[in-house]
């Protein structure tokens, strides 16, 4: 594969998936538009917010660090398009390499760490509460990722390449239909609820308490980049999840293609359900659970896939 | 028309700044929007917590003399452009408080106002009727 060639790919990726993302917000609001018993907004709604965005005033705080401040929107949303066009060239092209689930977990900590950076670059007294709740959150959630991740790895015979994963669930039954499997799954969705930063999770936003927390400073173009990660990751991640647990998504036929969009939806409707069932947990609270209940069982799974594997 | 005057036009994000005094009546009607009865959503507006974010300033009450800086403030710290909305009597007029010894003047004295919508407390459809005839006038 050339260097030309990757980098149109990335291009073309970066584009569709910006738009897959923001159809994916909307079914986000309108869900939960629904679930509270409102219309919603109409399908637009999210390109018009950001186009709205780019007409904005950019605002840079005097006493912000500029550079930080501009490039860590950017470094989010590298983090996001990167990972996504792995995962494209994943499952469009059967194209991987051995370690890139491990490549993955750094690439999808990246939008977090964008975010860590640009609010601690702006000088705000909010937003850094803000940011240090996003890093304990940081640190919460992904000691139970990685549980969840290893437990797909090691049941299709202890491989690190999205295609082997992907090969052994077609030729096997998929991982999610095993008593791992399932827990790993259920651990998984928490930590990209928590990546995500949707409700139970989002204290390091929280518009009540600390209005916008790490996102307070920033305007226009910078806070539309921001918003267009955030969407971006609400494709990847889930996305993830289907690759990892649920056979991926196959384009050989119409109603093959169907079916994988629909095993996406419906990780994407139930992090909303998740998202709008419950109420925002203190940090205490979310490193608790984290590291308490989701970890222990994340050890759990792991244990019972060695015990199914070589017994 | 341009394509981002209609992009503005389809997603107003709401900053809620209550100037100063007020009985508050304004502010819980401006939360009956939100409900599903009224759903303000629909026209893609949201509740901000930033004015950073904010595409409309929702001004509720008088300014009185300790508030004038900081609405004057806020304003400035508001991404332009923005559209300001004076809510209630108080914010239009003054209300029952326009001979107070506290009164700085109602908010267009103290910045520019784009919508007034009069009312003790104005009806959440009186406000969605403001905004509505507001973004019709909007070139």
């Amino acid at each position: 594969m050339s260097i030309t060639y990757t980098f149109v790919y990335f291009i073309g990726s970066f584009i569709v998936l910006s738009i897959i993302g923001f159809i994916a917000s909307w079914i986000d609001r309108k869900v939960t538009a629904r679930i509270q018993w409102r219309v919603g907004p109409p399908w637009y709604q999210n390109f018009a917010d950001f186009i709205k965005l780019t007409a904005k005033e950019v605002f840079i705080p005097e006493n912000a660090n500029k550079f930080t401040f501009v490039f860590a929107p950017v470094l989010s949303i590298l983090g996001s398009v990167i990972s996504g066009t792995i995962l494209f060239l994943v499952l469009g092209k059967n194209f991987g390499f051995n370690g890139d689930l491990i490549l993955l977990v750094y690439l999808l900590a990246l939008p977090s760490l964008g975010i860590i950076l640009g609010g601690s670059s702006s000088g705000n007294v909010l937003s850094s509460v803000g940011v240090s709740r996003e890093l304990k959150l940081l640190l919460g959630y992904e000691l139970p990722f990685i549980c969840g991740i290893i437990v797909p790895a090691i049941k299709s015979g202890s491989t690190t390449s999205l295609v082997k994963i992907l090969e052994f669930q077609q030729t096997n039954k998929l991982i999610i239909f095993s008593l791992p499997g399932i827990i790993g799954f259920i651990i998984s969705i928490f930590a990209i609820t928590g990546k995500l930063g949707f409700v139970p999770f989002d204290l390091a936003e929280a518009e009540g308490e600390i209005s916008g927390g790490v996102l307070i400073e920033y305007s226009g173009i910078l806070l539309g980049l921001f918003k267009l990660a955030k969407s971006i990751l609400l494709v990847v991640g889930p996305l993830f999840l289907v690759i990892l647990y649920m056979g991926g998504i196959s384009f050989a036929s119409i109603s093959s293609t169907i079916n994988g969009i629909l095993k996406y939806v419906l990780i994407l409707v139930l992090i909303v359900i998740i998202k709008n069932t419950n109420p925002r947990l203190r940090i205490d609270q979310a490193i608790r659970f984290f590291w308490g209940w989701l970890t222990i069982l994340g050890i759990l799974s792991i244990i019972l896939t060695f015990v199914q594997m070589y017994k | 028309m341009s394509i981002k005057i209609k992009a503005l036009k389809k997603s107003l994000w709401v900053y809620h700044l209550a100037a100063g005094a007020s009985c508050n009546n304004c502010d819980i009607e401006i939360l009956d929007c939100l409900t599903p009865r009224y759903d303000i959503e629909r026209f893609g507006m949201v509740l901000v917590g930033s004015p950073r974010h904010a595409d409309v300033l929702l001004c509720t009450g008088i300014v009185n003399k300790k508030s004038i800086e900081r609405v004057k403030h806020v304003y400035q710290q508001t991404a332009k452009p923005c559209v300001v909305v004076a809510i209630g009597s108080c914010a239009c007029s003054g209300g029952i408080f326009r001979t107070g010894y506290e009164m700085a003047g109602p908010l267009d004295k103290v910045i520019p106002v784009d919508v007034y919508i009069p009312g003790c407390p104005p009806k959440p459809e009186a406000m969605l009727a403001g905004i509505v005839k507001f973004l019709g006038k909007l070139k």
